[in-house]
């Protein structure tokens, strides 16, 4: 029993990273229809960012965690401005590309500064110590990174219900037509989104960097983060950070129970099962095509 | 501007006179090509006729049928070591062992196909691209697919003849490239290739009309899949070496890549499209021997970037012509290709 709980926690605490990235991808799908391939860059540039201001410019740690979320902001807007908004008759495909592409500049633009090394992030809180609950071990990183997500999923929450901005983004998301009609200007809105969904991308990020700092690092999280999203079907919130906590609990129970080998690739396997039955994952209302 | 009269003009292989003068000049071109360059280039060929062999047949997947993979290297794993396998194991002559280790890519890219009839879009995306992804870590996982240490190919022997230089391989791996471009050109021109376009087009409006949803996207799932195969069983015998880490995401990323930039839904298209991307993929692994810019390139790294991470900047490249073609062509190298031809053929007007 004390270790499926312990499971649980730890399925918990990773899926938190993972419903991050699923969130940021959901928030861009819904203003630009785009599965956005680059949401793992988008937040990895920014991150070697704020390495690089605590190393080269000695700035406090705080001070270059803000910046890393301005750059973020700031790049995620430009990357809608100047390259997605360009697309001529764009479809869904082409959008998947330009999206890869972008991910191949950012992440060669990482590698080529910084080479392949694991490097180690200098973060508030050590990742090696851990309290402990009843009998159960949470690392305190992990515990950090729970409350961030549930935090920031909060005031996500509160941005899209009470502020003029999120309530705009909503109207574009749903009826993009409707929405320009009403005064909204949606091209202006679908920026700050990318914009946003980087943001949120890179606290992601910075929470992952202490344990993991390489330009790789950001592969795993984005593809169980989409397929977190896409379980919870792609268009809903609060399915994609359900979805996301349903992989990390998933992986982690298979790992402790059937084997730790293909950990990795379970959740896959559990979505593809998933999307037989719902195609359009469990939270989306089911989009019927008109002819 | 080409009118067609009838049904069988449509159908026709070649067209008219200069397309197979044409293609005659390539095959007698691509007959002479070992003996008048170096052994480099041989091997370089050899590279690229595997890869327009994937693309085409994921064009016929992507292009034709309108479904999304990025699960392509899985069933290049597939074909890699199967052919291996088949030949080390069961002694199975080299073309044997090639052709089931393709009609078993074949069958599970009809396994992919099932849940792919119910998804589309993301959903069938992020399928696929697991599927990929299971492919590679079950084969790391198994010994006797040599797991994490990888695989050495056997002797390979074709009709009793040796073949182990680079030379000898192409006059096998280009007959078959040749081969496998003409049945997928035929292939679209035939009922079958009429039925995944429509399904592409409209999947709904094809059922009505009496398309059989079921067989043909499955269909195009396991052709897509044994070409791929195909291509990976001779792969493995250009590297001689094969293990898991090969056959990565990223990987199938390149080969959709590939067909993108080459112009979806043609046959030249991909064709394009691969031997641009390989070429480029092969010559810019080392960039900083490329004269005049190489030194240029160093002097930026040493004092912006780093030496150890120069390699990368073929990610940027890749990038940015992906970024580039899709802002600016997006029907690719062949659409490129169409619209000079037309200007041309209107001259003065």
């Amino acid at each position: 029993m004390i270790d499926f709980l312990q499971m649980m926690v730890s399925g918990i605490a990773v899926g938190s990273s993972y419903a991050l990235m699923g969130l940021g991808m959901v928030l861009i799908y819904k203003a630009s229809e785009v599965p956005n391939f680059a949401q793992g860059e988008m937040a990895l540039l920014p991150v070697f960012i704020a390495y690089m201001i605590i190393h080269s410019y000695g700035l406090p740690i705080y001070a270059a965690f803000f910046g890393a979320l301005l750059f973020a902001l700031i790049l995620g807007c430009c990357l809608e401005f100047l390259v997605l908004r360009r697309a001529k008759e764009p479809n869904i495909l082409g959008l998947i590309i330009i999206t890869i592409g972008l991910e191949m500049i950012l992440i060669g633009i990482v590698s080529w500064k910084f080479g392949a090394d694991q490097r180690t992030m200098p973060f508030p809180i050590s990742s090696y110590a851990s309290i402990i609950i009843g009998q159960i071990y949470i690392s305190t990183l992990d515990l950090l990174t729970l409350i961030v997500a549930l935090v920031l999923m909060i005031a996500l929450f509160v941005f899209f219900r009470f502020s003029k901005l999120g309530i705009a983004m909503k109207a574009t998301q749903q009826n993009e037509n409707a929405a320009r009609l009403m005064g909204i200007r949606t091209n202006r809105v679908k920026m700050i989104t990318w914009g946003i969904s980087a943001m949120v991308g890179t606290v992601a990020g910075l929470l992952i960097a202490p344990t993991i700092m390489e330009p790789y690092m950001m592969w795993d999280p984005l593809l169980k983060g989409f397929a977190g999203a896409v379980v919870g079907g792609m268009t809903s919130l609060p399915g994609a950070v359900f979805g996301a906590y349903i992989v990390g609990i998933i992986e982690h129970l298979f790992g402790g129970y059937v084997s730790i080998e293909f950990k990795s690739v379970v959740a896959f396997v559990v979505i593809v099962l998933v999307l037989c039955i719902k195609p359009s994952g469990l939270f989306a209302r089911h989009y019927v095509k008109k002819v | 501007m080409e009118m067609k009269r009838d049904y069988y003009e449509d159908v026709e292989l070649f067209s008219s006179g200069v397309i197979i003068f044409w293609f005659a000049v390539l095959i007698a071109f691509l007959g002479l090509y070992p003996f008048i360059f170096k052994n480099y280039y041989v091997y370089v060929a050899n590279y690229i006729a595997i890869n327009i062999i994937v693309v085409v047949g994921l064009n016929l997947l992507v292009g034709y049928t309108g479904q999304i993979s990025l699960g392509h290297a899985g069933f290049f794993a597939v074909g890699a070591y199967g052919t291996i396998i088949f030949m080390s194991h069961a002694h199975l002559p080299f073309l044997a062992a090639l052709l089931i280790a393709g009609l078993i890519a074949a069958f599970l890219g009809f396994l992919l196909g099932l849940p792919a009839l119910r998804l589309e879009g993301p959903y069938l995306a992020i399928a696929t691209l697991g599927f990929g992804l299971t492919i590679t870590q079950v084969i790391g996982k198994i010994n006797l697919l040599g797991g994490r240490q990888g695989l050495h190919a056997p002797d390979l022997i074709v009709l009793g003849r040796l073949l182990d230089t680079d030379r000898e391989f192409y006059f096998l791996v280009i007959p078959l490239t040749v081969l496998l471009v003409l049945f997928a050109r035929n292939l679209t021109k035939t009922k079958v290739g009429r039925a995944f376009v429509a399904i592409r087009d409209a999947d709904i409006a094809a059922e009505t009309m009496g398309v059989n949803i079921l067989f043909y996207k499955t269909m195009a799932f396991a052709v897509s899949a044994f070409y791929a195969g195909v291509a990976g069983g001779l792969y493995a015998f250009v590297l001689r070496f094969i293990e898991p880490e090969l056959f990565s995401l990223f990987m199938s990323i390149m080969f959709l890549t590939m067909a993108v930039v080459g112009g979806l839904g043609s046959v030249m298209g991909p064709i394009a499209g691969a031997i641009l991307l390989s070429w480029l993929d092969l010559e810019l692994r080392n960039i900083l021997s490329i004269p005049y810019i190489g030194a240029w390139l160093q002097e930026l790294s040493k004092s912006y970037f780093s030496l150890t991470g120069v390699s990368n900047i073929q990610f940027i490249i890749f990038g940015v012509i992906l970024v580039f073609i899709m802002l600016f062509e997006p029907l690719g190298l062949y659409g490129i290709w169409i619209r000079t031809k037309k200007y041309w053929k209107t001259w003065p007007f």
